[in-house]
């Protein structure tokens, strides 16, 4: 499968350097490694999903536990936690991490994805939801760190999106 | 049964827990009967008072946590009860009062007034402990016996239909978000203070 494990493991990586305790996740393809990580990891709470909107108060369950939490989630995964993100994370300002595989763009061949990459970032837009794409395995410390310094300073849900160009390896 | 008298008879075993309710009557209720710093109430975000639960009651297996839910919430969020069987936290007691309704929204009937059974349901999701109860006493019972337990429950609380006349308090959303917090935060430190002293 040609889904880079050296890329997750500099994510998986900088999670961990971050401080986060806690990710909650629902495999997808771009995902496998890095929840195989979660699995293998035994300081890391590892929590599978039915469906990604429970991550959302998983999520801030652990913030007021104070653990620092990671939501691993495709794009469409993105588009299911919808409510929750608005209803609870935003409503209630507390700081969430998503990291999004931005399935469905340039390279994607997989005729089912198509629809949810069109959307993906306008929706987070229309959201206010401040997000990156990470695309250089040389960013993804930093931007990791970033994101998750804007998401505790304002209290708010921010996006990082995995994109082919870092998580796939034709 | 009514949904107040069942809070108010739990109410001292509510204030030594950490309790997360869903929005509308069950949140102006237990307000009603006081507002304690370690009660926090999940205004909007239907079905996700059970996985916030989840969240907390693993990161601090050393508290008892609490959910209030309701049938309207629950059914939004099934999945999330085989999330809840799949980590099965012992200190976690899932309480959904079913009236059978969307009180808040004009009292229209939800799937649990045409036959369908949370604790079933419950049961079958793999919660290690679910039961049905309709009479004041037997929901004081199972709420005794789940916390005597230490173990993941699920009681679901045949309720009437009825609620308070409004549903929006004196305490601010963000006012009762930052109080929880910082509780949670101190609770830790005290627990942090009791290993130090013991270490």
């Amino acid at each position: 499968m040609p889904v880079s494990v050296a890329s997750s493991r500099l994510i998986y990586d900088a999670l961990k350097s971050a401080g986060v305790g806690l990710v909650s996740a629902l495999p997808e393809t771009w995902l496998v490694h890095l929840i195989r990580m979660a699995e293998d990891d035994p300081e890391m709470v590892l929590v599978r999903l039915a469906k990604e909107e429970e991550g959302v108060g998983i999520s801030t369950g652990a913030y007021f536990a104070g653990v620092k939490s990671a939501m691993l989630m495709q794009n469409h995964g993105f588009l299911a936690a919808i409510n929750g993100i608005v209803s609870c994370a935003q409503l209630y300002r507390i700081p969430l991490l998503m990291l999004i595989s931005q399935r469905g763009a340039f390279g994607e061949r997989d005729p089912w994805q198509t629809e949810g990459g069109a959307v993906t970032e306008h929706l987070l837009d229309a959201l206010r939801v401040p997000h990156e794409r990470l695309q250089a395995p040389g960013h993804v410390a930093h931007k990791i760190s970033q994101a998750q310094t804007l998401a505790y300073s304002a209290n708010r849900p921010v996006a990082l999106l995995l994109c082919r160009d870092l998580m796939w390896e034709e | 049964m009514r949904r107040l008298e069942a809070i108010q008879a739990v109410y001292p075993k509510l204030e030594r827990s950490i309790v997360v309710t869903i929005m509308g009557a069950v949140a102006a209720e237990l307000q009603s009967l006081g507002h304690r710093p370690n009660f926090f109430y999940l205004q909007h975000a239907m079905g996700l008072a059970s996985s916030l639960g989840l969240g907390l009651a693993l990161c601090r297996p050393e508290l008892q946590v609490v959910v209030l839910d309701g049938d309207g919430s629950i059914l939004m969020n099934l999945g999330g009860l085989t999330t809840l069987a799949r980590y099965r936290p012992k200190n976690l007691l899932h309480v959904v009062f079913d009236n059978e309704s969307l009180l808040s929204v004009g009292g229209f009937p939800t799937a649990t007034a045409t036959g369908s059974d949370l604790a079933g349901i419950a049961a079958a999701a793999g919660v290690p402990r679910s039961t049905t109860v309709r009479a004041l006493a037997e929901f004081t019972d199972a709420f005794d016996a789940a916390l005597a337990a230490h173990d993941l429950t699920t009681i679901v609380a045949k309720v009437e239909a009825t609620g308070p006349a409004g549903f929006v308090t004196d305490l601010g959303l963000l006012e009762n978000r930052f109080q929880f917090q910082r509780h949670l935060r101190e609770l830790n430190s005290e627990t942090s203070d009791v290993r130090h002293q013991r270490g």
